[in-house]
């Protein structure tokens, strides 16, 4: 009887402390789902207030904050700065990441191919069909290219990662712009779809003569080749940590209202041409002014302390110049 | 009926005719209450359905008041573009040849499977196979579906679509039908996952109907002294083709609708091209691809694409029903 009794007790002083800290919700993205759910651990052990983040995807996270069935969305692509006005939402940079080319070819080892924009637009064109291309072998006059077909991988789903690799391809080439344009599905004019990141990294491991495009992070795990871009300022860059944060802190975001900035072929010598930022959204006159000033703390902690965690899981902080801003914007624009 | 019930228990018929009279009412209320729970059941399905159908058609509307007919015969697929260009041609052209490839490999296997071990299996190996069929079907698709994108599609890619592409190379229609180059996400790949899929259906149903055959029957036909190959032909697939057919149309309506190990292994390309090793898409697979991060006329598109699928098992099934008939009716003659 006892230990029934104990059991009763204990579930109840669970349920009391569960309902009393209100967890803070959240939906959407699914590429920073794996940080921001690191990130909710460690903060439960700190404070024992618990975070409950869905990923179901960029264009569902802004339904759903839109709906205020959550406390924030998230989304790999940002809202127009008129969209937010019209639904009275904020929205910051909350992370980044980097967008890879990777390959499968013979003999060629991570970073040692060098491709600018325009050849990799043209590759996703089809104009570019074999890897021996003077295109390609004008800018990689030192590598023993093969005559072989370039066999063409892209995402199957639509995704963040694709809405920001099409952005930079059709801010770098014209063509591109015009026959594709940017999207999170696009109508690709050549090419094998794979589902996912791991999809991608999967077929372009096991295809000889590939190439595809994959988050940083993927490209690290399972250990494929990748290649080193040329960036707007004409230089060759290597994806690193410090090539990514580059590319952040370049961008003009004082310039860009609402944080309405796609981090692709940002300016800066060392800046990496292909990275992404992951946003948060949320009202700014919320109806439930406690939940969203939880939320707002746990935000705040992962900017202070969540760098290390975030760089341990492959993504990229915000550069300290980014966090500064979104902090006097949330003081500046969200009501508590 | 009711009555005669009632006079039997002696019980009752010793209490008087009064509560004989009650008893009796009772007994129709509970009839009544049968009746109409059973009736409210079927007619609940009837009301679900027309709820899909109506949120189904609601979702597509923008889509439709878009594009309309040239929904059905464009075969672009253009989300991105500024207004979207949507046209269902591809994912129907995908979902029609994945589903045919699929059948045509499933149907004589699964029969082959099921006369086998209806008519000729030793007894000690009966086991083994059903269970090994019964397995088959409880494998979760998405376990097919990282299958196909690991194993079967690499070994296909490597050893089968290279051999098919040279044996045809030339080959007028065919050479076309087997072009390379080869690749893991094919529209042949993600048909024969199909074939294995839903051979288990086919397979099932068969090996039940076939054990309906009545034994005299076939024992005739052995005795006049027919061969294994002329009784299975001419008494044992006769006899049951109606249960076979309603086998081979459930293993349709399956491969018609089949999302999760297609959407791994099929390459989402909306792009009709003749060759089957080339990537493609299907109706289910585009919409469990892009719906997550569509919005707008896009998932509008989306949800016309499920509508479209709903039509087009609906008229699958139609199809087979009316097949039934015919045959039933000329069985009858």
């Amino acid at each position: 009887m006892n230990f029934i009794k104990a059991i009763v007790a204990a579930g109840m002083v669970a349920a009391s402390t569960s309902a009393f800290a209100a967890d803070i919700t959240g939906a959407g993205a699914s590429f920073p789902f794996p940080i921001y759910s690191k990130w909710a651990d460690a903060y439960k052990k700190e404070t024992g207030n618990g975070l409950n983040y869905q990923s179901i995807g960029s264009g569902a996270g802004i339904k759903q904050i839109i709906a205020k069935t959550v406390t924030f969305g998230a989304t790999d692509a940002p809202l127009k700065p008129e969209q937010l006005e019209k639904e009275g939402l904020a929205q910051w940079p909350m992370v980044m990441g980097a967008i890879v080319p990777v390959m499968n070819i013979e003999g060629i080892k991570p970073g040692e191919m060098v491709l600018d924009g325009n050849t990799l637009a043209k590759i996703y064109l089809g104009e570019i069909k074999a890897w021996n291309d003077p295109a390609i072998a004008k800018l990689n006059p030192k590598l023993k290219l093969p005559t072989d077909a370039i066999a063409v991988v892209r995402r199957s789903d639509g995704s963040g990662t694709t809405f920001n690799f099409t952005d930079y391809l059709s801010k770098v080439s014209a063509d591109w712009k015009s026959k594709v344009g940017s999207g999170t599905a696009v109508e690709w004019p050549v090419g094998v779809g794979a589902k996912g990141n791991e999809g991608v990294a999967g077929n372009i491991s096991q295809t000889k003569n590939s190439i595809g495009y994959v988050e940083y992070a993927y490209a690290k795990q399972n250990k494929l080749t990748y290649a080193s871009m040329i960036n707007s300022a004409g230089k060759t860059v290597q994806p690193t940590m410090a090539s990514f944060q580059a590319a952040a802190a370049n961008a003009d975001w004082a310039k860009a209202p609402g944080y309405y900035l796609i981090l692709t072929n940002q300016p800066g010598d060392a800046s990496w041409p292909i990275a992404a930022a992951t946003f948060i959204l949320m009202h700014k006159d919320a109806t439930d002014k406690a939940a969203s000033t939880e939320a707002l703390k746990f935000f705040k902690w992962a900017f202070e302390k969540g760098g290390k965690m975030a760089e341990e899981l492959d993504y990229v902080p915000m550069p300290d110049s980014v966090v500064k801003q979104v902090e006097k914007t949330w003081a500046s624009e969200i009501k508590s | 009926m009711a009555d005669m019930a009632v006079d039997t228990t002696g019980l009752q018929a010793a209490a008087g005719p009064f509560d004989r009279a009650k008893a009796l009412s009772a007994f129709k209320l509970g009839d009544k209450t049968f009746y109409w729970a059973t009736r409210a059941c079927a007619i609940s399905v009837l009301l679900i359905l027309g709820g899909i159908i109506l949120s189904l058609f609601v979702g597509a509307w923008p889509a439709i008041q878009e594009f309309g007919l040239s929904f059905l015969t464009t075969a672009r697929w253009a989300p991105a573009n500024d207004p979207p260009v949507l046209g269902a041609l591809g994912p129907i052209y995908g979902t029609l040849v994945t589903s045919l490839i699929a059948m045509m490999i499933a149907i004589p296997v699964g029969l082959g499977i099921a006369i086998f071990l209806t008519e000729l299996c030793p007894m000690w190996l009966r086991r083994p196979i059903g269970l090994a069929i019964e397995l088959l079907a409880g494998i979760p698709s998405i376990i097919y579906g990282m299958w196909g994108f690991f194993v079967l599609g690499p070994f296909l890619a490597n050893h089968f679509q290279p051999a098919m592409i040279a044996l045809f190379e030339g080959v007028p229609v065919l050479g076309d039908i087997f072009a390379g180059p080869p690749s893991y996400l094919s529209l042949f790949n993600a048909s024969l996952i199909l074939a294995i899929m839903v051979l288990p259906f086919i397979t099932a149903i068969s090996v039940d109907v076939f054990k309906t055959v009545p034994p005299v029957l076939k024992e005739a036909a052995y005795g006049v002294g027919c061969t294994t190959w002329e009784v299975v032909r001419s008494v044992v697939i006769p006899y049951t083709r109606v249960g076979v057919i309603g086998g081979i149309m459930l293993a349709l309506g399956r491969a018609l609708g089949e999302t999760m190990a297609v959407t791994f292994i099929i390459g989402n390309s909306f792009r009709i091209t003749g060759s089957i090793f080339s990537p493609g898409t299907t109706i289910s697979a585009a919409i469990a691809s892009e719906f997550a991060e569509s919005d707008g006329l896009h998932q509008s598109g989306l949800i016309l694409l499920g509508l479209l699928l709903f039509i087009l098992t609906f008229m699958v099934l139609a199809a087979a029903r009316l097949l039934l008939m015919r045959l039933e009716m000329k069985a009858g003659k």
